[in-house]
């Protein structure tokens, strides 16, 4: 469970990103957000896993409150919370294997489960085969897939994704929505910052629409709703 | 701390020293020289120390006690002086006894003096020694205010140079490694930050998929480790070498006077030592410095 109270986020600059959120986003559902570019979309989803902290207001997220949070907690809220990005963030030097490894490595996880998770969750986004290839020997929805792959090897109740077929092609774009809709059936919590109209048309999921820094839109099963 | 992970940070650490070749040697080469010079600084100050502690242990105040003084003045005068919290020692020495030792110290012309031993011109004294020999001056102030305390003698004038030479001897010299070794550290901070900058994505990954501070660190940790003690080996190599043969060639020579160089062990040991840890630590702490702009405390 996600619950936003009254949050506003003024950055260093001046300028308010958030203006005044509150939201409620239960365990298991899927959120489309969505609004125009500069709206407040990437601040939004970065409150939730602690990127940024919230000017003022409160972010409950599984009875803490991420405004209150100290610094040296944030690890471990982040092993609960998967983060998806347009530009996947993968480590160029690492195969797919060692890429998706990495995240229970850094978090002193046994060798023995860690060979287990990985092989599991590259078998989920179909990348088993190519387990051993660098990221530049993968196309791009390929490379999205280990980034998927990594954001949830450690089993989080979360998965937050900031414009994730942004960079891909529509054919690659609908195999990654697959995946993530097949990690919600399991009751993982999606939100994810999204441009894509065809995409929020077709597979109906609950649509916040942000305008300005504020919620103009919350519909069960919503529709992009903006012009191209 | 699992061994798996130690193991990890050390394979990292040593990944990054090759990886960044040619910054790695900069740093290096940066603590050599550093601890070059401070190697060389160090042992010329200890052993300028090592000498002026044996000059300053000699250093002692007289009183010349006056010559109406009875044996309960005397004591009186003791107890005054003693009672100063600076004083270590007081000695009485009559003033036979002070005759006696001047004919010694002339040996054989010293004869003449014995004509004095029927009518002793020299007054008793106490030798008064402080417990720190930079106080002299200020104790023997004091004594001379005191009643029946004559005259007070410290070798004026000499003992105030000698004391300032060496304080600024030694203000210069730890002035000058404490300026090397922040240039060090400086020099060590900078190449760790580029190498630290080509691995900000690795860092903000680590950071995203919930690493611990403390464990993003370990690695830097060690590569500044590295870094230091790897600049720490030539110095010492070469600074003990160069000590073994100065003190070889000139220790002969010096066999009678009262300058003393300080034996080679455990002088060497400390040397080696103390630039081993300064190697070490200036790594580490450069280190330290940057990576903490990158992470979130
Ligand atoms: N780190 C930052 N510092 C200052 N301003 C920022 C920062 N991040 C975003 N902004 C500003 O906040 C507003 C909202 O940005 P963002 O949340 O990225 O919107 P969106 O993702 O909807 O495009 C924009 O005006 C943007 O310029
Ligand atoms: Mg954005």
């Amino acid at each position: 469970m996600i619950e936003m109270q009254d949050v506003y986020k003024t950055y260093p600059n001046g300028v308010v990103a958030l203006n005044g959120i509150s939201v409620r986003i239960k365990q298991g559902e899927f959120v489309y957000v969505v609004g125009p570019s500069g709206a407040g979309k990437s601040t939004f989803v970065k409150m939730m896993y602690r990127e940024e902290k919230p000017t003022s207001g409160s972010i409950m997220i599984n009875g803490v409150n991420l405004a209150k949070l100290k610094e040296s907690k944030v690890p471990l809220l982040r092993r609960n919370i998967g983060v998806v990005f347009q530009d996947f963030k993968l480590l160029p030097k690492l195969t797919v294997y060692e890429n998706v490894a990495f995240a229970l490595e850094v978090i002193e996880e046994s060798p023995k489960n860690i060979k287990k998770r990985v092989m599991e969750v590259l078998d989920l986004v179909r990348l088993k085969h190519k387990a051993r290839f660098y990221p530049d020997e993968l196309s791009g929805g390929e490379q999205q897939r280990v980034s998927i792959a990594r954001s949830i090897v450690n089993s989080p109740a979360i998965v937050i994704a900031d414009e994730p077929t942004g960079n891909l092609d529509p054919d690659t774009s609908w195999e990654i929505m697959d995946i993530f809709e097949r990690i919600n059936e399991r009751g993982t919590t999606i939100v994810m910052a999204t441009h894509n109209r065809e995409i929020v048309n077709t597979i109906r999921k609950r649509v916040i629409a942000i305008e300005r820094g504020k919620i103009v839109r919350d519909e069960v099963r919503g529709e992009y709703g903006y012009d191209v | 701390m699992t061994f798996n992970t130690l193991k990890r940070h050390f394979r990292e650490s040593f990944k990054n020293l090759g990886r960044n070749g040619w910054m790695t040697f900069a740093s290096i080469s940066a603590v050599t020289v550093t601890l070059l010079l401070v190697g060389v600084f160090l042992v010329v100050m200890l052993n300028i120390q090592h000498f002026t502690k044996q000059v300053e242990k000699d250093v002692e105040i007289r009183v010349h006690i006056d010559l109406t003084a009875t044996d309960a003045d005397k004591e009186a005068l003791r107890k005054q002086i003693e009672a100063i919290p600076e004083v270590g020692s007081v000695t009485y020495s009559s003033k036979d006894e002070e005759l006696q030792k001047l004919i010694k110290s002339f040996g054989e012309e010293g004869s003449s003096f014995k004509l004095f031993e029927q009518d002793n011109p020299l007054s008793d004294v106490f030798i008064v020694k402080t417990k720190e020999p930079t106080d002299t001056v200020k104790v023997a102030k004091k004594i001379e205010k005191f009643k029946f305390a004559d005259k007070v003698k410290y070798g004026q004038g000499q003992i105030e140079k000698l004391f300032a030479t060496t304080k600024v001897i030694r203000n210069i010299g730890l002035g000058l490694i404490i300026g090397l070794l922040f240039t060090a550290m400086f020099l060590i901070s900078n190449t760790i930050k580029i190498t630290i900058f080509a691995r900000r994505r690795e860092i903000e990954i680590m950071r995203l998929v919930g690493a611990t501070n403390g464990f993003i660190r370990w690695p830097f940790f060690l590569e500044g480790l590295w870094l230091g003690v790897l600049g720490a080996l030539l110095p010492i190599t070469v600074v003990l070498s160069a000590y073994s043969y100065v003190f070889d060639l000139l220790h002969p020579k010096l066999e009678n006077t009262f300058v003393q160089l300080l034996p080679f062990y455990p002088f060497a040991w400390q040397i080696g030592g103390v630039l081993l840890l300064l190697g070490a630590c200036i790594g580490i702490w450069g280190s330290m410095m940057s990576v903490h702009r990158f992470l979130k405390v």
